[in-house]
Protein backbone atom coordinates (compact mmCIF):
# COMPACT_ATOMS: atom_id res chain seq x y z
CA UNK A 1 0.00 0.00 0.00
CA UNK A 2 1.17 3.51 -0.71
CA UNK A 3 2.85 5.54 2.01
CA UNK A 4 2.18 8.99 0.54
CA UNK A 5 -1.39 10.00 -0.34
CA UNK A 6 -2.21 12.36 -3.19
CA UNK A 7 -4.60 15.08 -2.01
CA UNK A 8 -4.21 17.66 -4.82
CA UNK A 9 -2.60 18.39 -8.20
CA UNK A 10 -3.71 15.14 -9.81
CA UNK A 11 -4.31 16.53 -13.29
CA UNK A 12 -0.69 16.23 -14.40
CA UNK A 13 0.69 14.10 -17.24
CA UNK A 14 1.28 10.45 -16.38
CA UNK A 15 4.90 9.26 -16.22
CA UNK A 16 5.66 5.53 -16.53
CA UNK A 17 8.56 3.88 -14.72
CA UNK A 18 9.35 0.57 -13.07
CA UNK A 19 9.65 -0.14 -9.36
CA UNK A 20 11.51 -3.36 -8.58
CA UNK A 21 10.69 -4.46 -12.12
CA UNK A 22 6.97 -3.74 -11.83
CA UNK A 23 5.52 -1.18 -14.29
CA UNK A 24 3.92 1.69 -12.34
CA UNK A 25 2.76 5.26 -12.87
CA UNK A 26 3.58 8.63 -11.39
CA UNK A 27 2.84 12.21 -12.43
CA UNK A 28 5.06 14.75 -14.11
CA UNK A 29 6.67 16.94 -11.45
CA UNK A 30 6.78 14.13 -8.90
CA UNK A 31 10.06 13.64 -7.13
CA UNK A 32 11.39 10.10 -7.20
CA UNK A 33 10.35 9.98 -3.55
CA UNK A 34 6.73 10.83 -4.37
CA UNK A 35 6.72 8.48 -7.35
CA UNK A 36 8.03 5.55 -5.28
CA UNK A 37 6.03 6.20 -2.11
CA UNK A 38 2.71 6.60 -3.91
CA UNK A 39 3.38 3.12 -5.32
CA UNK A 40 4.98 1.50 -2.28
CA UNK A 41 6.01 1.81 1.33
CA UNK A 42 9.75 2.32 1.24
CA UNK A 43 12.67 3.74 -0.75
CA UNK A 44 15.31 1.27 0.34
CA UNK A 45 16.45 -1.05 3.08
CA UNK A 46 19.39 0.03 5.24
CA UNK A 47 22.79 -1.51 4.81
CA UNK A 48 23.26 -1.90 8.58
CA UNK A 49 20.08 -3.41 9.95
CA UNK A 50 18.08 -4.38 6.85
CA UNK A 51 15.26 -2.15 8.02
CA UNK A 52 13.04 -0.19 5.63
CA UNK A 53 13.50 3.56 5.09
CA UNK A 54 11.32 6.08 3.34
CA UNK A 55 13.21 9.35 3.74
CA UNK A 56 12.73 11.86 6.52
CA UNK A 57 13.41 15.56 5.86
CA UNK A 58 12.32 15.89 2.19
CA UNK A 59 14.63 18.88 1.75
CA UNK A 60 18.01 17.43 0.97
CA UNK A 61 19.47 17.54 4.48
CA UNK A 62 19.10 14.08 6.02
CA UNK A 63 20.43 11.99 3.10
CA UNK A 64 18.08 9.19 4.11
CA UNK A 65 16.45 8.89 0.69
CA UNK A 66 19.25 7.81 -1.64
CA UNK A 67 17.88 5.14 -3.97
CA UNK A 68 19.40 2.93 -6.62
CA UNK A 69 18.48 2.37 -10.23
CA UNK A 70 18.76 -1.01 -11.94
CA UNK A 71 21.99 0.08 -13.62
CA UNK A 72 23.57 1.05 -10.33
CA UNK A 73 23.14 4.83 -10.41
CA UNK A 74 22.39 6.45 -7.04
CA UNK A 75 19.87 9.27 -6.82
CA UNK A 76 18.63 11.44 -3.96
CA UNK A 77 14.91 10.73 -4.16
CA UNK A 78 13.66 13.99 -2.62
CA UNK A 79 15.65 16.19 -4.98
CA UNK A 80 15.42 14.32 -8.29
CA UNK A 81 12.34 14.31 -10.51
CA UNK A 82 10.86 11.13 -11.95
CA UNK A 83 11.23 10.59 -15.69
CA UNK A 84 9.68 8.18 -18.18
CA UNK A 85 11.45 4.87 -18.32
CA UNK A 86 13.35 5.11 -15.03
CA UNK A 87 13.98 1.67 -13.50
CA UNK A 88 14.10 2.11 -9.72
CA UNK A 89 14.79 -0.35 -6.92
CA UNK A 90 13.50 -0.33 -3.37
CA UNK A 91 13.92 -3.86 -2.21
CA UNK A 92 17.49 -5.00 -2.12
CA UNK A 93 20.23 -4.29 0.33
CA UNK A 94 21.47 -0.78 -0.23
CA UNK A 95 25.22 -0.46 -0.27
CA UNK A 96 27.33 2.61 -0.56
CA UNK B 1 39.97 42.23 -1.55
CA UNK B 2 39.19 42.10 -5.25
CA UNK B 3 36.31 44.57 -5.59
CA UNK B 4 35.74 43.67 -9.22
CA UNK B 5 34.16 40.33 -8.39
CA UNK B 6 30.38 40.37 -8.20
CA UNK B 7 28.90 39.55 -4.77
CA UNK B 8 27.82 35.94 -4.32
CA UNK B 9 24.64 34.95 -2.46
CA UNK B 10 24.09 31.35 -1.36
CA UNK B 11 20.40 30.53 -1.00
CA UNK B 12 17.32 31.83 -2.83
CA UNK B 13 14.86 31.92 0.04
CA UNK B 14 13.44 35.14 1.56
CA UNK B 15 16.86 36.29 2.83
CA UNK B 16 18.79 35.56 -0.35
CA UNK B 17 16.17 37.12 -2.63
CA UNK B 18 15.87 40.35 -0.63
CA UNK B 19 19.66 40.59 -0.51
CA UNK B 20 19.87 40.15 -4.28
CA UNK B 21 17.14 42.72 -4.84
CA UNK B 22 19.03 45.34 -2.83
CA UNK B 23 22.34 44.63 -4.61
CA UNK B 24 20.67 44.89 -8.02
CA UNK B 25 19.11 48.20 -6.98
CA UNK B 26 22.64 49.44 -6.29
CA UNK B 27 23.69 48.52 -9.82
CA UNK B 28 25.51 45.27 -9.04
CA UNK B 29 24.95 41.89 -10.70
CA UNK B 30 25.13 39.31 -7.90
CA UNK B 31 25.54 35.59 -8.41
CA UNK B 32 22.68 33.72 -6.69
CA UNK B 33 23.42 30.04 -6.09
CA UNK B 34 20.58 27.79 -4.93
CA UNK B 35 20.18 24.05 -4.55
CA UNK B 36 16.50 24.10 -5.55
CA UNK B 37 15.14 24.21 -9.08
CA UNK B 38 12.99 27.28 -8.37
CA UNK B 39 13.47 30.21 -6.00
CA UNK B 40 11.53 30.71 -2.75
CA UNK B 41 13.49 28.67 -0.22
CA UNK B 42 11.76 26.09 1.95
CA UNK B 43 9.11 28.35 3.49
CA UNK B 44 8.02 29.81 0.16
CA UNK B 45 8.98 26.77 -1.91
CA UNK B 46 7.28 26.77 -5.32
CA UNK B 47 5.79 23.67 -6.93
CA UNK B 48 7.83 22.18 -9.78
CA UNK B 49 7.29 23.35 -13.34
CA UNK B 50 4.67 21.46 -15.25
CA UNK B 51 1.01 20.99 -14.50
CA UNK B 52 0.71 22.23 -10.91
CA UNK B 53 -2.32 24.51 -10.65
CA UNK B 54 -3.08 25.36 -7.01
CA UNK B 55 -3.12 29.13 -6.43
CA UNK B 56 -0.74 30.69 -3.92
CA UNK B 57 -3.58 31.20 -1.45
CA UNK B 58 -3.96 27.42 -1.30
CA UNK B 59 -0.22 26.79 -1.04
CA UNK B 60 0.79 29.42 1.50
CA UNK B 61 -2.43 30.33 3.32
CA UNK B 62 -2.09 33.52 5.36
CA UNK B 63 1.45 33.95 4.05
CA UNK B 64 0.38 33.92 0.39
CA UNK B 65 0.89 37.67 0.05
CA UNK B 66 4.41 37.49 1.45
CA UNK B 67 5.27 34.42 -0.63
CA UNK B 68 4.02 36.11 -3.77
CA UNK B 69 5.94 39.31 -3.02
CA UNK B 70 9.18 37.36 -2.51
CA UNK B 71 8.63 35.34 -5.69
CA UNK B 72 7.87 38.49 -7.68
CA UNK B 73 10.91 40.29 -6.28
CA UNK B 74 13.15 37.59 -7.72
CA UNK B 75 11.25 37.43 -11.01
CA UNK B 76 11.68 41.19 -11.39
CA UNK B 77 15.49 41.00 -11.12
CA UNK B 78 15.88 37.65 -12.89
CA UNK B 79 17.77 39.10 -15.89
CA UNK B 80 20.00 41.23 -13.68
CA UNK B 81 21.38 38.40 -11.53
CA UNK B 82 23.58 35.45 -12.43
CA UNK B 83 21.10 32.88 -11.12
CA UNK B 84 22.38 29.33 -10.60
CA UNK B 85 19.51 27.01 -9.62
CA UNK B 86 20.01 23.25 -9.00
CA UNK B 87 23.51 24.07 -7.80
CA UNK B 88 25.06 22.68 -4.64
CA UNK B 89 27.76 24.68 -2.86
CA UNK B 90 29.81 21.89 -1.34
CA UNK B 91 32.84 23.76 -0.08
CA UNK B 92 33.98 27.25 0.84
CA UNK B 93 37.56 28.22 1.46
CA UNK B 94 40.17 30.84 0.63
CA UNK B 95 37.81 33.17 -1.20
CA UNK B 96 36.21 30.55 -3.41
CA UNK B 97 33.16 28.31 -3.45
CA UNK B 98 33.10 24.84 -4.95
CA UNK B 99 29.90 24.27 -6.89
CA UNK B 100 28.28 21.20 -8.37
CA UNK B 101 25.57 21.58 -10.98
CA UNK B 102 24.16 18.81 -13.19
CA UNK B 103 27.20 16.68 -12.44
CA UNK B 104 29.71 19.39 -13.35
CA UNK B 105 32.05 21.02 -10.83
CA UNK B 106 33.10 24.63 -10.87
CA UNK B 107 35.09 26.91 -8.60
CA UNK B 108 33.54 30.31 -8.05
CA UNK B 109 35.87 32.95 -6.56
CA UNK B 110 34.34 35.66 -4.38
CA UNK B 111 35.38 38.74 -2.48
CA UNK B 112 32.01 39.29 -0.85
CA UNK B 113 29.65 36.47 0.11
CA UNK B 114 26.20 36.47 1.68
CA UNK B 115 25.27 33.14 3.24
CA UNK B 116 21.50 32.64 3.42
CA UNK B 117 21.54 28.90 3.89
CA UNK B 118 18.32 28.44 5.88
CA UNK B 119 17.38 25.75 8.33
CA UNK B 120 15.86 22.31 8.71
CA UNK B 121 13.91 20.68 11.50
CA UNK B 122 15.67 20.04 14.80
CA UNK B 123 15.00 16.49 15.96
CA UNK B 124 15.73 14.17 18.84
CA UNK B 125 15.29 10.41 18.46
CA UNK B 126 12.66 8.10 19.87
CA UNK B 127 12.16 4.37 19.24
CA UNK B 128 10.75 3.81 15.77
CA UNK B 129 11.70 7.24 14.41
CA UNK B 130 13.33 5.67 11.33
CA UNK B 131 10.18 3.75 10.32
CA UNK B 132 8.61 4.65 6.97
CA UNK B 133 5.88 7.14 7.79
CA UNK B 134 7.86 9.23 10.28
CA UNK B 135 8.79 12.49 8.58
CA UNK B 136 9.91 15.88 9.81
CA UNK B 137 7.29 18.62 10.18
CA UNK B 138 9.03 20.66 7.52
CA UNK B 139 9.17 17.64 5.24
CA UNK B 140 5.49 16.94 5.78
CA UNK B 141 4.77 20.50 4.70
CA UNK B 142 7.03 20.16 1.66
CA UNK B 143 5.10 17.01 0.62
CA UNK B 144 1.86 18.95 0.74
CA UNK B 145 2.85 22.21 -0.91
CA UNK B 146 5.51 20.92 -3.34
CA UNK B 147 3.91 17.62 -4.32
CA UNK B 148 0.22 17.79 -3.39
CA UNK B 149 0.73 14.76 -1.13
CA UNK B 150 0.04 13.98 2.50
CA UNK B 151 2.53 11.79 4.38
CA UNK B 152 -0.33 9.49 5.43
CA UNK B 153 -4.07 9.05 5.68
CA UNK B 154 -4.14 9.61 9.43
CA UNK B 155 -1.27 11.72 10.67
CA UNK B 156 -0.04 12.39 14.22
CA UNK B 157 1.74 15.72 14.77
CA UNK B 158 4.45 15.50 17.41
CA UNK B 159 6.92 17.97 18.89
CA UNK B 160 6.96 21.70 19.45
CA UNK B 161 7.30 24.98 17.59
CA UNK B 162 5.02 27.10 15.43
CA UNK B 163 5.23 24.56 12.60
CA UNK B 164 3.51 21.93 14.75
CA UNK B 165 0.15 23.67 14.71
CA UNK B 166 0.58 25.28 11.30
CA UNK B 167 1.23 22.01 9.45
CA UNK B 168 -1.49 20.15 11.39
CA UNK B 169 -3.91 22.90 10.35
CA UNK B 170 -2.74 22.74 6.72
CA UNK B 171 -3.23 18.97 6.65
CA UNK B 172 -6.71 19.25 8.10
CA UNK B 173 -7.59 21.91 5.52
CA UNK B 174 -6.32 19.57 2.78
CA UNK B 175 -8.79 16.93 3.94
CA UNK B 176 -6.34 14.69 5.78
CA UNK B 177 -7.34 13.09 9.07
CA UNK B 178 -5.25 14.46 11.95
CA UNK B 179 -4.82 11.81 14.66
CA UNK B 180 -3.86 14.45 17.17
CA UNK B 181 -1.40 17.18 18.07
CA UNK B 182 1.11 15.85 20.59
CA UNK B 183 2.82 18.94 21.96
CA UNK B 184 5.88 18.42 24.17
CA UNK B 185 5.28 21.76 25.91
CA UNK B 186 3.38 21.69 29.21
CA UNK B 187 0.07 23.51 29.02
CA UNK B 188 1.01 25.94 31.82
CA UNK B 189 4.17 27.11 30.04
CA UNK B 190 2.23 27.74 26.87
CA UNK B 191 -0.58 29.61 28.62
CA UNK B 192 1.95 31.82 30.38
CA UNK B 193 3.73 32.60 27.13
CA UNK B 194 0.48 33.46 25.38
CA UNK B 195 0.27 36.69 27.36
CA UNK B 196 3.62 37.78 25.92
CA UNK B 197 2.35 37.08 22.42
CA UNK B 198 0.11 40.13 22.68
CA UNK B 199 3.23 41.95 21.44
CA UNK B 200 2.38 40.53 18.04
CA UNK B 201 -1.40 40.20 17.87
CA UNK B 202 -1.39 38.95 14.26
CA UNK B 203 0.80 35.97 15.09
CA UNK B 204 -1.19 35.26 18.23
CA UNK B 205 -4.43 35.42 16.26
CA UNK B 206 -3.11 32.96 13.68
CA UNK B 207 -1.97 30.58 16.40
CA UNK B 208 -5.32 30.75 18.14
CA UNK B 209 -7.09 30.22 14.83
CA UNK B 210 -5.05 27.07 14.10
CA UNK B 211 -5.77 25.68 17.55
CA UNK B 212 -9.45 26.65 17.36
CA UNK B 213 -9.87 25.13 13.92
CA UNK B 214 -8.22 21.88 15.00
CA UNK B 215 -10.38 21.66 18.13
CA UNK B 216 -13.54 22.52 16.20
CA UNK B 217 -12.82 19.55 13.93
CA UNK B 218 -12.44 17.21 16.85
CA UNK B 219 -8.65 16.95 16.73
CA UNK B 220 -7.32 16.12 20.20
CA UNK B 221 -4.53 18.42 21.38
CA UNK B 222 -2.32 17.02 24.13
CA UNK B 223 0.26 19.02 26.07
CA UNK B 224 3.29 17.85 28.02
CA UNK B 225 3.66 14.78 25.78
CA UNK B 226 6.73 12.58 25.43
CA UNK B 227 6.87 9.94 22.68
CA UNK B 228 7.28 6.31 23.74
CA UNK B 229 7.68 4.79 20.28
CA UNK B 230 6.39 4.76 16.73
CA UNK B 231 4.94 1.27 16.39
CA UNK B 232 5.00 -0.89 13.28
CA UNK B 233 7.16 -3.42 11.45
CA UNK B 234 7.44 -2.11 7.90
CA UNK B 235 5.67 1.22 8.42
CA UNK B 236 4.03 3.33 11.14
CA UNK B 237 0.89 1.79 12.63
CA UNK B 238 0.54 3.81 15.83
CA UNK B 239 2.20 6.38 18.06
CA UNK B 240 2.67 5.30 21.67
CA UNK B 241 3.12 8.30 23.96
CA UNK B 242 3.15 9.36 27.58
CA UNK B 243 0.76 12.06 28.71
CA UNK B 244 1.54 14.86 31.15
CA UNK B 245 0.57 12.64 34.09
CA UNK B 246 3.03 9.96 32.94
CA UNK B 247 0.44 7.50 31.73
CA UNK B 248 1.24 5.59 28.53
CA UNK B 249 -1.32 5.91 25.76
CA UNK B 250 -1.57 4.83 22.14
CA UNK B 251 -2.95 6.58 19.06
CA UNK B 252 -3.41 4.63 15.83
CA UNK B 253 -1.99 6.50 12.82
CA UNK B 254 -0.10 5.71 9.62
CA UNK B 255 2.29 8.67 9.78
CA UNK B 256 4.01 10.88 12.33
CA UNK B 257 5.08 14.43 11.47
CA UNK B 258 7.76 15.40 13.95
CA UNK B 259 9.99 18.35 14.85
CA UNK B 260 11.33 20.37 17.76
CA UNK B 261 11.80 23.76 16.18
CA UNK B 262 14.48 24.50 13.60
CA UNK B 263 18.24 24.07 13.32
CA UNK B 264 20.46 26.42 11.31
CA UNK B 265 22.47 25.14 8.36
CA UNK B 266 25.87 26.54 9.39
CA UNK B 267 28.33 24.33 7.48
CA UNK B 268 29.39 26.92 4.89
CA UNK B 269 29.89 29.65 7.51
CA UNK B 270 32.10 27.19 9.37
CA UNK B 271 34.17 26.37 6.26
CA UNK B 272 34.41 30.10 5.48
CA UNK B 273 36.20 30.47 8.82
CA UNK B 274 33.49 32.35 10.71
CA UNK B 275 33.82 32.48 14.49
CA UNK B 276 31.00 30.72 16.36
CA UNK B 277 29.31 31.36 19.71
CA UNK B 278 26.84 29.35 21.71
CA UNK B 279 23.33 30.76 21.46
CA UNK B 280 21.16 30.02 24.49
CA UNK B 281 17.87 30.68 22.70
CA UNK B 282 18.61 28.29 19.82
CA UNK B 283 20.59 25.96 22.12
CA UNK B 284 23.14 25.73 19.32
CA UNK B 285 26.50 27.04 18.15
CA UNK B 286 25.96 29.77 15.59
CA UNK B 287 28.27 31.90 13.47
CA UNK B 288 28.73 35.32 15.06
CA UNK B 289 27.07 38.18 13.25
CA UNK B 290 26.67 41.82 14.12
CA UNK B 291 23.33 43.60 13.78
CA UNK B 292 24.02 44.23 10.10
CA UNK B 293 24.88 40.62 9.29
CA UNK B 294 28.67 40.92 9.17
CA UNK B 295 30.43 37.74 10.27
CA UNK B 296 33.86 37.64 11.92
CA UNK B 297 35.39 37.15 8.44
CA UNK B 298 35.68 40.34 6.36
CA UNK B 299 33.55 40.03 3.25
CA UNK B 300 31.37 37.23 4.59
CA UNK B 301 27.82 38.19 5.59
CA UNK B 302 25.09 36.10 7.23
CA UNK B 303 21.33 36.45 6.84
CA UNK B 304 18.22 34.49 7.70
CA UNK B 305 17.66 31.28 9.61
CA UNK B 306 21.04 29.86 8.55
CA UNK B 307 22.73 31.87 11.29
CA UNK B 308 20.04 31.85 13.97
CA UNK B 309 16.34 31.00 13.91
CA UNK B 310 14.16 34.09 13.54
CA UNK B 311 11.63 33.16 10.86
CA UNK B 312 10.81 34.21 7.33
CA UNK B 313 9.86 37.85 8.01
CA UNK B 314 13.14 38.45 9.78
CA UNK B 315 14.97 36.66 6.97
CA UNK B 316 13.64 39.12 4.40
CA UNK B 317 14.76 42.07 6.53
CA UNK B 318 18.12 40.50 7.42
CA UNK B 319 18.82 39.70 3.77
CA UNK B 320 18.35 43.31 2.77
CA UNK B 321 20.30 44.50 5.82
CA UNK B 322 23.27 42.27 4.96
CA UNK B 323 23.20 43.56 1.40
CA UNK B 324 23.35 47.14 2.70
CA UNK B 325 26.34 46.24 4.87
CA UNK B 326 28.01 44.67 1.85
CA UNK B 327 27.38 47.80 -0.21
CA UNK B 328 28.73 50.03 2.54
CA UNK B 329 31.88 47.89 2.79
CA UNK B 330 32.25 48.19 -0.98
CA UNK B 331 32.30 51.95 -0.58
CA UNK B 332 28.90 52.46 -2.14
CA UNK B 333 26.30 54.80 -0.67
CA UNK B 334 23.51 53.38 1.48
CA UNK B 335 20.40 55.10 2.71
CA UNK B 336 20.74 55.66 6.46
CA UNK B 337 16.98 55.89 7.01
CA UNK B 338 16.44 52.46 5.46
CA UNK B 339 19.19 50.97 7.62
CA UNK B 340 17.55 52.42 10.70
CA UNK B 341 14.14 51.11 9.74
CA UNK B 342 15.44 47.60 9.09
CA UNK B 343 17.36 47.58 12.38
CA UNK B 344 14.23 48.65 14.26
CA UNK B 345 12.05 46.00 12.68
CA UNK B 346 14.65 43.27 13.23
CA UNK B 347 14.91 44.26 16.90
CA UNK B 348 11.14 43.98 17.33
CA UNK B 349 11.11 40.52 15.75
CA UNK B 350 14.01 39.43 17.96
CA UNK B 351 12.04 40.50 21.03
CA UNK B 352 9.00 38.55 19.89
CA UNK B 353 11.18 35.56 19.11
CA UNK B 354 12.00 35.29 22.81
CA UNK B 355 8.28 35.01 23.52
CA UNK B 356 7.86 32.28 20.90
CA UNK B 357 10.78 30.37 22.39
CA UNK B 358 9.02 30.48 25.75
CA UNK B 359 5.81 29.20 24.18
CA UNK B 360 7.60 26.36 22.38
CA UNK B 361 10.58 25.48 24.57
CA UNK B 362 13.07 22.80 23.67
CA UNK B 363 12.34 19.73 25.87
CA UNK B 364 15.58 19.68 27.85
CA UNK B 365 14.72 16.48 29.72
CA UNK B 366 14.12 14.43 26.55
CA UNK B 367 17.73 13.28 26.16
CA UNK B 368 17.80 11.68 29.61
CA UNK B 369 14.87 9.47 28.63
CA UNK B 370 16.52 8.12 25.46
CA UNK B 371 17.19 4.44 26.10
CA UNK B 372 20.73 3.18 25.45
CA UNK B 373 19.54 0.96 22.61
CA UNK B 374 17.72 3.78 20.75
CA UNK B 375 19.31 4.59 17.42
CA UNK B 376 20.41 8.23 17.36
CA UNK B 377 22.16 8.25 13.96
CA UNK B 378 19.96 7.42 11.00
CA UNK B 379 22.95 7.15 8.65
CA UNK B 380 25.01 4.56 10.45
CA UNK B 381 22.77 3.13 13.15
CA UNK B 382 24.74 4.45 16.15
CA UNK B 383 22.95 4.07 19.50
CA UNK B 384 22.58 6.49 22.40
CA UNK B 385 24.45 3.99 24.56
CA UNK B 386 27.53 4.19 22.33
CA UNK B 387 27.72 7.96 22.78
CA UNK B 388 27.10 7.80 26.53
CA UNK B 389 29.80 5.14 26.85
CA UNK B 390 32.58 7.24 25.30
CA UNK B 391 31.58 10.12 27.58
CA UNK B 392 31.34 7.98 30.72
CA UNK B 393 34.68 6.27 30.08
CA UNK B 394 36.39 9.64 29.71
CA UNK B 395 37.38 8.99 26.11
CA UNK B 396 35.35 11.89 24.68
CA UNK B 397 34.63 15.22 26.32
CA UNK B 398 33.49 17.01 23.17
CA UNK B 399 31.62 16.40 19.91
CA UNK B 400 34.45 15.77 17.46
CA UNK B 401 36.16 13.18 19.66
CA UNK B 402 32.81 11.46 20.17
CA UNK B 403 32.33 11.48 16.41
CA UNK B 404 35.76 9.95 15.83
CA UNK B 405 35.09 7.19 18.33
CA UNK B 406 31.44 6.39 17.61
CA UNK B 407 30.99 7.68 14.02
CA UNK B 408 27.93 9.68 15.17
CA UNK B 409 28.03 12.67 12.81
CA UNK B 410 30.30 10.95 10.29
CA UNK B 411 27.54 9.55 8.07
CA UNK B 412 26.01 10.94 4.93
CA UNK B 413 24.05 13.70 6.71
CA UNK B 414 27.22 14.91 8.49
CA UNK B 415 25.45 15.27 11.79
CA UNK B 416 22.51 17.34 10.58
CA UNK B 417 20.05 14.86 12.08
CA UNK B 418 22.05 13.64 15.11
CA UNK B 419 24.25 16.49 16.33
CA UNK B 420 21.56 17.98 18.60
CA UNK B 421 21.14 14.55 20.16
CA UNK B 422 24.87 13.89 20.51
CA UNK B 423 25.36 17.27 22.16
CA UNK B 424 22.53 16.60 24.62
CA UNK B 425 23.74 13.08 25.44
CA UNK B 426 27.36 14.15 25.91
CA UNK B 427 26.57 17.21 28.00
CA UNK B 428 24.04 15.38 30.20
CA UNK B 429 26.42 12.46 30.74
CA UNK B 430 29.39 14.74 31.48
CA UNK B 431 27.33 17.12 33.60
CA UNK B 432 28.25 20.20 31.56
CA UNK B 433 25.81 22.74 30.16
CA UNK B 434 24.67 22.32 26.54
CA UNK B 435 27.51 24.67 25.58
CA UNK B 436 30.15 22.54 27.25
CA UNK B 437 30.82 19.92 24.58
CA UNK B 438 31.74 22.04 21.57
CA UNK B 439 30.35 21.64 18.10
CA UNK B 440 30.93 19.40 15.10
CA UNK B 441 33.42 20.86 12.66
CA UNK B 442 32.04 21.04 9.12
CA UNK B 443 33.83 18.97 6.50
CA UNK B 444 33.74 19.37 2.73
CA UNK B 445 31.90 18.16 0.78
CA UNK B 446 29.04 19.31 3.01
CA UNK B 447 26.71 16.95 1.13
CA UNK B 448 27.48 13.70 -0.70
CA UNK B 449 28.88 14.12 -4.20
CA UNK B 450 28.83 11.59 -7.01
CA UNK B 451 32.26 10.01 -7.43
CA UNK B 452 32.37 11.27 -11.02
CA UNK B 453 32.28 14.89 -9.79
CA UNK B 454 35.39 14.37 -7.70
CA UNK B 455 37.18 12.60 -10.54
CA UNK B 456 36.38 15.39 -12.95
CA UNK B 457 37.65 17.98 -10.52
CA UNK B 458 40.96 16.18 -10.10
CA UNK B 459 41.46 16.18 -13.85
CA UNK B 460 41.04 19.95 -14.01
CA UNK B 461 43.33 20.56 -11.04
Amino acid sequence: MALLQRVAEQGRRVVRFTLDGRPVEALEGDTIMTAMLTNGERLRRTEFADTPRAGFCMMGACQDCWVRTEDGERLRACGTFIADGMRLLSGGEWTS
Amino acid sequence: MNEILPPVIVGAGPAGIRAAERLVAAGLRPVVVDEAARWGGQIYRQPPDGGFTRPKAALYGFEAGKADAVHRAMAAIRDRVDYRPRTLVWNCEAGALDLLSDGASETLPFSQLILATGATDRVLPFPGWTLPGVFTLGGSQVALKFQGCAVGRRVAFLGTGPLLYLVAYQYLKAGVEVAGVFDTTPFVAQARATAGMLRDPATLAKGLLFVGWLRAHGVPIHNGVRPVRAEGAERVEALAWRDASGQERRSPCDAVAFGLGLRSETQLADLAGCRFRFDEADRAWLPERDGAGRSSVPGVYLAGDGSGIAGADAAELAGERAALALLEDRGLPVEAARVKELDGRLARIAAFRRVLNAAFPFPTDWADAIADDTMICRCEGITAGAVREVARSGQAREMNRAKALTRAGMGRCQGRMCSATTAELLSRTLGTGPDGVGRLRAQPPIKPLPVSAGAERREVA
